[in-house]
C-alpha cells in the first residue's frame, strides 16, 4: 500500500515489518529509528497538503456521542 | 440532523490475529477506493495501551447529481484519520475513524469496539457505531427560515399597501396615519353592514306583501 509521498513507500513497509507489539520486543531502538525516519519522510507531503494531523484531538471530539441523535 | 448507525459483525479468528490483520489489512481486493495509508503517530502508554493515528486518503465517489451540485469537491481525495487505542491485557481495542476534508459537504464519524467474542474465545466482535451528518441541513433549515420571515414581512408591506389605496380610492389624502385609515374602514364597514340589514329587512317585508296581493287576486 503506498505512502501519501511515494518515496517514503519502501521505508513504511520497512518500519511495517519491524512493528510487533505484541511480542513486546524488549528491543525498542531499531524501530524508534525506524519511526522517526519514516515520520520525518512523510511530513513534506502533510505538511504540503496541509493535512492537520497533529491539530486534531484524539479518538475525535472527546465527547461522549449520542447514540440516536435521528 | 444525524443518521445514526449500529451493527455487529463478528470474525471467526482470534484476538490477536485481527488485531495482526488490523494493520496489514490493506491493500486487499476490497480496498480500491483507498489509495494511501500511513502511521502518523504512535505511543504506548504507561499503562501498557497502544495509541496509534492512521492517515488514509481514499477516492471521493459520488453520484453524478453530486458532482453537478459540489464541483469543487470532485477534483480533491478524502483525508481520513484512523485513532485507535488497543489495550493488550483486556483484548480490546477502540478505533474512531473520520474525515477531515470535505467537512462542509458531510461528516462521517464511526466508532468501533473489538472484542474477544462472548460466545466463542477464539472469535473477534466488532461493535460498529457510525454518524453521519452534513451542515447543509442547517444550510436548508436556514433557507427556509428565511423565506418565512421574509414573507411575513412582505405581508405587512401589503395590508399596508391595500389601506393606503383604499384611503386615496376614498377621496381622501393619502397622508392619513394607518390608524385613522384602519378605524375609517371600520366604520364604513359597519355603515355598509347596517345599510344592508335594513335594505335586506325592506326587501323582505315587500316581498311578503306582493305575495299576499297575488294570492287576493287569484280568488277573483
Amino acid at each position: 500500500m503506498n505512502s501519501i509521498r511515494e518515496a517514503c513507500t519502501n521505508m513504511k513497509h520497512e518500519h511495517n515489518q519491524c512493528f510487533n507489539f505484541l511480542k513486546g520486543d524488549g528491543s525498542e531502538d531499531p524501530y524508534d529509528d525506524l519511526f522517526k525516519s519514516y515520520q520525518q519522510c512523510i511530513q513534506k507531503s502533510v505538511k504540503e497538503k496541509e493535512i492537520p494531523i497533529e491539530r486534531l484531538e484524539f479518538m475525535g471530539h472527546g465527547k461522549e456521542k449520542p447514540e440516536n441523535s435521528s | 440532523m444525524v443518521k445514526y448507525f449500529l451493527g455487529q459483525s463478528v470474525l471467526r479468528s482470534s484476538w490477536d490475529q485481527v488485531f495482526a490483520a488490523f494493520w496489514q489489512r490493506y491493500p486487499n481486493p476490497y480496498s480500491k477506493h483507498v489509495l494511501t495509508e500511513d502511521i502518523v503517530h504512535r505511543e504506548v502508554t504507561p499503562d501498557q495501551k497502544l495509541l496509534s493515528r492512521r492517515l488514509l486518503t481514499k477516492t471521493n465517489r459520488m453520484p453524478r447529481w453530486a458532482e453537478r451540485l459540489f464541483p469543487a469537491n470532485v477534483a480533491h481525495s478524502v483525508y481520513i484519520l484512523e485513532d485507535s487505542v488497543v489495550d493488550p491485557q483486556n483484548q480490546t481495542m477502540t478505533t474512531f475513524t473520520w474525515n477531515i476534508n470535505h467537512a462542509r459537504l458531510m461528516v462521517v464519524e464511526e466508532r468501533c469496539v473489538y472484542r474477544v467474542n462472548s460466545d466463542n474465545s477464539g472469535w473477534t466482535e466488532i461493535r460498529r457505531e457510525a454518524w453521519v451528518s452534513s451542515s447543509l441541513f442547517g444550510v436548508s433549515r436556514a433557507v427556509q427560515e428565511f423565506g418565512l420571515a421574509r414573507f411575513k414581512s412582505n405581508v405587512t408591506k401589503t395590508m399596508k399597501g391595500f389601506e393606503y389605496i383604499l384611503a386615496k380610492l376614498q377621496g381622501e389624502a393619502p397622508s392619513k396615519t394607518l390608524v385613522e385609515t384602519a378605524k375609517e374602514a371600520k366604520e364604513k364597514a359597519k355603515e355598509t353592514a347596517l345599510a344592508a340589514t335594513e335594505k335586506a329587512k325592506d326587501l323582505a317585508s315587500k316581498a311578503a306583501t306582493k305575495q299576499q296581493q297575488q294570492q287576493q287576486q287569484q280568488y277573483v
